[in-house]
């Protein structure tokens, strides 16, 4: 039943978001059918509740959260429940009336029942988190329903800063929340409300508490967060009417109703509690005085009553609670029926203008009535159900023993504020219905359309019936939803008109005529009219401190992240330092061990001062770029050579060819680029990264002198042992690539692969314009190739093709191997293409190598595959010696088949890639020659 | 001998880094280049150093680390090697092109003084 | 169907697709995407099969070129692997989808050459490092799906494209040299790659190299912090994410998410709880930076004046609470960070792909945050806001309850207060920061007039691309429950390293089906 109720209007909701925004009549009924069918439900389970038992219903979502979908329906909540649908449904009727006809209403009604259903959520979720959920919906529908006039500004804003405030105290919330159920051990509102004494006793209470006030507090516009509630009235007035009066804005004080049981009862509760609601109160209703558009007057009142309403739960005793509860169902009658007058106002004259709006009673006497009742209930006049709720507060305020101080200030500003909020409601019968004529209304005001005014009858009708005869209307209601509240049985009062002569009714009586009294006067004194309020408070302060945050964050971001890779690329280096360096510094018994030594050979110690002194002088002479590169060429060139020196020969073969390769390259692309590299201006800087470099440096030779100096015993010799007998091949370096680490070669070759694309892509048809004063001959010039060139490298292809299947084929067992032999091959052809013009070579071997590299990978991977079929893990090799006639034995493993793959897709790749950019011809331009 | 290599390996990264920090593409891809040397350099000697020994197995010695230098860290190294090269060439393409996009060989794709982009 | 080589399949299908879209892309380039597609599907069919393989709750160990490990290499195929299997599928589709979509400017993966090549080389990539159980492997296939993005990043060209390239290829360069450096050395001082070996023998180190392999660790860990966006190395992000297209982008989503994976893999199964020397190594650290980078993001966002730095930012925070969540390290915290990542990844992608949509439908304005007409307001507003709200982390999308299950993990942690405050307050900056870019750019705007509208109207691949993206986020919401109890039980598996260990190093070669080794004399 109760997940019914609550899940109504979303289904409501979805089925408008169906609809074409110009069906109107159709859309009102839609909406209009949905509340009312959940009011009869919550109707049907009256009896359930009024004995007192409670319904509940749900389904497991997220058990590690203690969160189920979830909901329970006792008194307190089928009381909002009540209210919630019921002038859900007036809300709706109102509002067909009252929405303009190019106003989408499928949409305006779409969103209201969105909010409808989050806020049935708020009231009936079983489960705090759940209830958290709901909350953040209600503050997410009412800042779409802000904006739903979205061209006008103040709207935007509007919905903006309720949007901040409320969602940020739902944050807020949704930490107190799991506080508590920290504290519990269950989010079940059960189990929280059971465990009261618990959680009062727990060091985390306070914590626990500031947030969920901070939740209720924002949401219920509690000063010092209240001034988010005016700028909300910048939506449609049946939105001012439903949230901002009668429902959102009470799940605030429903936070502290429902939570009442486990959270009050405490000095802390008391405190920060009451005081606030005080301040609230007075303020709100201060204010409210001096507003001169209606609906900031009634903005300002809701404020003021909410605070009321809050201090009474403050006060912490049952009575107060009671009080509290009724005035929460009084205030949303009285005020939705206001606002919905104050809208049918706006709507027959076009405008909220109090210094304007003068003497309607001529022109809308009933609707007027409707007011003047209305806002009588306010006041607090007798035989209206403001009055019964206000005596209750009054009786409380007198009530309340918890400190001296608060023993004199609660009666005095109760009845101070009662004679605000007699001022204010004054003001608006005055001055809207009476105080002489009208003056420069857009267009002359008559009574509303017929059914507009009908949800201001009902509830004006409530007002009456509840404030004459309290005990047989609102009695049950009341009883059951202040028994929940309480969690305890209900304290002993009496809903009756008349008490006796008592101090609470003196309060009143001075309350009513002081108001009336204070009004006239600054009537007649200042005139009200006159006064100009100057926008000062809460929202100046919000859209400041919004504005210089925002400016902070974009001065920061910019500031730390200027789009420099220079400095990027520096924190990258410092950050890599400290990790480095940190453990050293922090392990106390660190110290440094020398390890062993190899006596170096006077060759080594040459090698070595030659790579060090090539290293050097690349750093001298880096902005001399053709100079650089050849110095860069030595330095590959001694570390090929220490390869050699220190036993790895399939590394020396590689680096050098890799190393011609990347000289070739780094040639070709010098064409298209400056020479010289720009000196850069900040000495500072360059200091800066002088230091880092050398300490970099310096690092990396600790760490790699200090690994050295360890004891090592790595999985290696099972490499030896096995690359004979199991690998097939003698040369263990080339059995790992291609077999027992065959997956990084394939990686590897990938990488390589998509390089080639990449480039080939980058440059396809690309003409850059050629460099001034380009000291290297474009390769493709004619004259580039001269004849000696020529004949050399035609002789040089076969014998390079010769040795490359010679290297192939002994790979497994010596230096060599597919990748080898395909560099070779490579540069062999791109020096051909250099001698002969790039043209020439394409003519003769008429492919397009990004074929051969889909080739070499599909072959390596499917080698792998294969082994698959034999029902052996991917890229298992299997080998065999097949006697060749006169080549004699050669070793065939699939693993050759594999580095075949390797073998095509090195070729097409390099290939690609130096072509690729061998082929770039000059745009025509200043000092660019079109060649052929 | 392992100090020396030691320090090679530190004078190739203090090199490389210096270069990777200045703000012409080229100089960038120099410095890269020099660090991938003293990168390869370091995987290399993690198998600790030995003259003369290279992982060919001939029937002969027992095939243990006495007898022959580690073949893994080899392994690795020539992996390293190649991904290294595929990754400079594509840099320099990379850089080729932003010159004649942006018609300016600065690693920020535009002359210091110009103003800087918004976030 | 319960052959053990499915594990190698999500590798090996992608490269082999892409080689032959490669072959076809000339001739017939049609074939090539529907190849493309074609394998993507196929490859969310083969992680589901895996993901129901891994829910078993064993380590399920694959050793290539049937080699024993630590001397091969091998795959290990647990939860974690299967998640993120199953998510680069799901983002993968959504990518190559909606590539064929681009509105006026024709389609993304026509903007180019080789565009499916090297979109099923990137999925090698990112599968690869999930599932590959060798540390050097790792660095291979990070280099496979680094060097597949970068070419997807400059697909389509352009001086934006070119000029964000070079900061991402330089600085992930640099990076790659330090992962090499890291690997290195703790080959140096442990001998072995396998980080199954590596997890015990780090272990056993004595006090003699504690400092050394902590170093390493931290290394690592930078590394992994350079994909994984951590402050203070994630500043190229959003010049770079902006910058690609937007299927890329969305894909770049997961991208992230690759150093998110490996910092919770390397801290608890190599450098976790009983490491000996190398216990806890980055828990000093870690969640302080994390709760640095979100802070910033947070502030990213209110800075952001173009939506898809406004997205960048977003993933950026989305990674700073991963990596607090596996900084923070107890086992509640983790699975926290597991359902978390699931979503904030799904939202990633979606808002990349729906903010181009939007972008194209503005004209000049582009993703300015700035008033324009603007084609479909209503049905993008709604998602937009779905979307980005459920990346603040605002109910009732997941992202919401990721947050929550943090919350809740952290309640007795001694860093709570901090990462309770980093949270919360992140959580607002985002909720303003979109709220200020949603109403500047859905309510200020006027609707576009027909003309501009029938211009703009979203590809049907572009809807279907969203819409897949958004049923998945609400089956993972809808699912909540069930998700949590498989993210528990992922971390569960992650925190137990021995049986990983156990079953990567216990697992025995296949005999073979017929036996080559006779060929082992030489004639």
């Amino acid at each position: 039943m109760p997940a019914l109720i609550a899940l109504l209007p979303f289904a409501g909701a979805l089925l408008l978001a169906l609809l074409p925004n110009e069906r109107r009549r159709l859309s009102a009924w839609l909406a209009g059918v949905f509340p009312l069918a959940g009011l009869v439900l919550s109707l049907l389970s009256a009896p359930s509740i009024l004995a007192g038992d409670v319904l509940r219903w749900s389904v497991d979502w997220v058990p590690a959260l203690g969160l189920d979908f979830g909901f329970r329906m006792d008194g307190l909540a089928w009381l909002f429940a009540l209210l919630i649908l019921g002038i859900g449904a007036l809300v709706v009727l109102y509002a067909a009336y009252y929405l303009h006809h190019d106003d989408p209403p499928a949409r305006f009604f779409q969103f209201l029942l969105l909010f409808m259903g989050a806020m049935l959520g708020v009231v009936l979720a079983d489960n705090l988190v759940l209830l958290v959920v709901f909350w953040e919906a209600t503050s997410l529908s009412s800042f779409l329903l802000i904006g739903y006039w979205k061209d006008r500004k103040e709207a935007r804003e509007g919905a903006r800063m309720a949007l901040a405030i409320t969602g940020a105290g739902g944050l807020a919330l949704l930490g107190g929340v799991l506080l508590i159920g920290h504290i519990v051990g269950s989010v079940k509102l059960d189990a929280v409300l059971a465990a009261g004494a618990t959680i009062r006793a727990h060091p985390l209470y306070v914590p626990a508490l500031v947030l969920v006030l901070l939740g209720a507090f924002t949401k219920s516009a509690q000063f010092p967060f209240h001034f988010w509630l005016p700028h909300a009235m910048a939506a449609p007035t049946p939105v001012s009417a439903y949230l901002h009066s009668a429902t959102m804005v009470k799940a605030g004080v429903f936070l502290l109703a429902r939570l009442y049981p486990a959270l009050g009862a405490s000095d802390a509760w008391f405190w920060i509690v009451a005081p606030t609601g005080l301040a609230t109160l007075l303020l709100g209703a201060y204010f409210a005085i001096f507003k001169h558009d209606l609906k900031g007057l009634l903005a300002y009142s809701t404020i003021s009553h909410l605070g009321l309403i809050t201090l009474l739960f403050g006060l912490d005793s049952p009575l107060a609670v009671v009080a509290g509860v009724f005035h929460i169902l009084n205030h949303a009658t009285f005020k939705a029926s206001l606002f919905m007058a104050a809208g049918i106002i706006d709507h027959e004259t076009g405008s909220r203008d109090m210094r304007k709006l003068n003497g309607l009673w001529k022109y809308m006497p009933w609707t007027a009535l409707l007011a003047i009742v209305a806002s009588a209930a306010m006041a607090g006049v007798p035989l209206l159900n403001g009055f019964l709720s206000k005596e209750m507060f009054f009786a409380e305020a007198l009530e309340s023993d918890a400190h001296p101080l608060m023993a004199w200030l609660l009666p005095v500003g109760a009845t101070l504020a009662g004679v605000f909020s007699v001022a204010y409601s004054t003001r608006f019968i005055h001055d809207v219905f009476f105080n002489g004529e009208p003056v420069g209304l857009p267009k002359t005001p008559h009574e509303p359309p017929r059914f507009m005014r009908v949800p201001v009858e009902v509830l004006a009708l409530v007002c009456l019936a509840v404030g004459i005869a309290p005990g047989l209307t609102v009695g049950p209601i009341l009883a059951a939803g202040a028994r929940a509240a309480l969690g305890a049985p209900l304290p002993a009062y009496s809903l009756a008109v008349w008490h006796g002569f008592n101090t609470p009714l003196v309060m009143s009586l001075i309350a009513l005529a002081g108001g009336v009294a204070l009004y006239f006067g600054l009537q007649r004194l200042i005139n009200l009219h006159l006064i100009v309020q100057v926008p000062r408070g809460g929202r100046e302060a919000f859209t400041f401190v919004l504005a210089r945050t925002v400016k902070a964050a974009r001065d920061l971001t910019l500031g730390l992240q200027n789009g420099s890779l220079q400095r990027y690329l520096m924190l990258l280096v410092a950050m890599a330092l400290t990790a480095g360096l940190l453990p050293f510094l922090l392990d106390a018994t660190f110290h440094m061990t020398p390890g062993p030594s190899t006596p170096p050979s006077l060759a080594f110690a040459l090698l070595w001062f030659v790579g060090i002194a090539a290293a050097l002088a690349t750093l001298v002479e880096f902005r001399r770029r053709l100079l650089a590169i050849t110095v860069l060429g030595a330095v590959g060139l001694v570390v090929a050579l220490v390869f050699v020196y220190l036993s790895a020969p399939d590394l020396a073969l590689t680096q050098l060819l890799v190393e011609v390769a990347t000289v070739i390259l780094m040639m070709l692309a010098l064409n298209w680029l400056p020479q010289e590299s720009a000196p850069e201006r900040s000495a500072a800087r360059r200091t800066l990264h002088a230091i880092l470099a050398c300490a970099a440096g310096l690092g990396a030779t600790a760490v790699v002198w200090l690994v050295l100096a360890q004891p090592f015993d790595p999985i290696s010799p099972y490499f030896l042992q096995t690359a004979v007998p199991m690998g097939g091949g003698a040369n263990a370096v080339n059995v790992i690539i291609v077999d027992y680490r065959g997956f990084d070669t394939l990686g590897e070759i990938t990488v390589l692969g998509i390089a080639a694309l990449i480039i080939a892509a980058l440059l396809d048809g690309r003409r850059p314009p050629a460099m001034q004063g380009t000291r290297l001959p474009a390769p493709t010039e004619r004259n580039a190739h001269p004849l000696m060139l020529k004949l050399v490298t035609r002789l040089l292809l076969p014998l390079a093709v010769l040795v490359a299947m010679h290297l192939f084929l002994r790979g497994h067992n010596l230096p060599g191997g597919g990748f080898i032999a395909g560099l070779v091959l490579a540069i062999a052809m791109v020096l051909l293409s250099l001698a002969h013009g790039e043209r020439w070579v394409n003519e003769r071997l008429r492919t397009d190598f990004r074929r051969w590299i889909a080739a070499g990978l599909l072959i390596a991977a499917l080698t792998g595959v294969g082994s698959g079929l034999l029902g052996h893990p991917f890229l298992t090799s299997s080998y065999d010696y097949p006697v060749l006639p006169l080549v004699g034995a050669v070793p065939l493993a699939s693993a050759s088949l594999f580095d075949l793959g390797v073998f095509l897709t090195v070729v097409g790749g390099t290939m690609v890639m130096l072509t690729a950019i061998g082929r770039l011809q000059p745009a025509a331009g200043p000092g660019a020659t079109r060649w052929n | 001998m392992e100090l020396m290599v030691a320090i090679f390996v530190g004078v190739l990264t203090g090199t490389g880094i210096y270069l990777m920090l200045r703000a012409r593409t080229f100089d960038l891809v120099l410095g890269l280049t020099l660090l991938s040397y003293a990168v390869n350099l370091l995987i290399f000697v993690m198998g600790r150093l030995t003259v003369g020994r290279p992982p060919i197995l001939d029937g002969g010695q027992m095939p243990a680390l006495a007898n022959y230098a580690d073949p893994l860290p080899q392994a690795l190294v020539l992996t390293a090697i190649v991904i290294s090269f595929a990754m400079t060439a594509l840099l320099l393409v990379i850089a080729l092109v932003a010159r004649a996009e942006t018609d300016s060989d600065h690693v920020d794709g535009e002359e210091p003084q110009a103003q800087r982009r918004r976030p | 169907m319960n052959s053990p080589h499915w594990i190698v399949v999500p590798v090996v299908l992608p490269l082999i697709a892409g080689a032959a879209c490669l072959l076809l892309e000339r001739r017939a380039a049609s074939i090539a995407r529907f190849l493309s597609i074609g394998t993507t599907f196929v490859l969310l069919g083969v992680a589901l099969h895996l993901a129901g393989v891994a829910a078993s709750g064993e380590v399920h160990p694959y050793l290539l070129g049937n080699w024993r490990a630590p001397f091969g290499i091998a795959l290990a195929l647990d939860r974690l692997a299967a998640l993120m299997l199953v998510l680069t599928a799901v983002v993968a589709i959504a990518s190559v989808l909606y590539a064929r979509g681009g509105g006026a400017r024709g389609a993304h993966d026509a903007q180019g050459l080789h565009y499916h090549a090297l979109f099923q080389f990137q999925l090698m990539g990112l599968n690869g490092a999930f599932l590959t159980a060798d540390l050097f492997n790792l660095f291979v296939f990070f280099e496979v799906l680094l060097i597949a993005s970068y070419g997807l990043l400059l697909h389509g060209g352009g001086a934006a494209r070119v000029r964000a390239a070079i900061h991402y290829v330089g600085f992930n360069l640099a990076g790659s040299a330090l992962f090499l450096v890291a690997v290195a050395l703790l080959y140096g001082i442990t001998g072995t790659l396998n980080m199954a070996d590596l997890s015990q023998r780090v272990a056993a180190l004595g006090p003699d190299q504690a400092a050394l392999v902590r170093a390493a660790a931290l290394l690592l860990i930078v590394v992994f912090g350079v994909k994984a966006a951590l402050l203070p190395l994630y500043f190229w992000l959003p010049d770079t994410y902006r910058a690609a297209s937007a299927p890329v982008a969305a894909l770049f989503a997961i991208m992230t998410k690759v150093g998110v994976y490996c910092v919770a893999r390397v801290t608890t199964l190599i450098f976790g709880d009983d490491a000996g020397v190398a216990t806890d190594v980055a828990d000093p650290w870690l969640p302080w930076l994390a709760i640095g980078t979100l802070a910033l993001a947070a502030l990213g966002t209110l800075a952001a004046v173009r939506l898809r730095t406004l997205v960048s930012y977003l993933v950026i925070a989305s990674a700073g609470t991963l990596l607090l969540a596996i900084g923070l390290g107890s086992a509640a915290t983790l699975s926290a960070a597991l359902f978390y990542l699931v979503n904030s990844t799904l939202v990633a992608a979606a808002l990349f792909l729906l903010v181009d949509s939007i972008a194209s439908g503005r004209g000049e304005a582009d993703d300015a945050m700035i008033p324009a007409p603007l084609a479909y307001r209503a049905a993008y507003g709604v998602l937009f806001f779905v979307f980005a709200l459920e990346a603040a982390g605002l109910p009732p999308m997941g992202g919401f309850i990721g947050k929550a299950l943090l919350l809740r993990a952290t309640t007795d942690l001694p860093l709570m207060a901090a990462t309770w405050a980093a949270l919360l307050l992140s959580g607002l900056g985002m909720m303003i920061a979109v709220a200020r870019a949603g109403s500047t750019v859905f309510w200020k705007a006027a609707d576009a007039n027909r003309a501009q509208a029938a211009a703009a109207r979203p590809a049907r691949v572009e809807r279907l691309a969203i819409g897949w993206l958004t049923v998945a986020m609400l089956l993972v919401v809808l699912n909540a429950g069930p998700m949590t109890q498989y993210a528990e039980s992922t971390a569960a598996q992650l925190l137990d390293r021995r049986a990983y260990v156990g079953a990567v190093l216990g697992a025995q070669p296949v005999p073979p089906a017929w036996t080559p080794r006779e060929g082992m004399k030489k004639p």
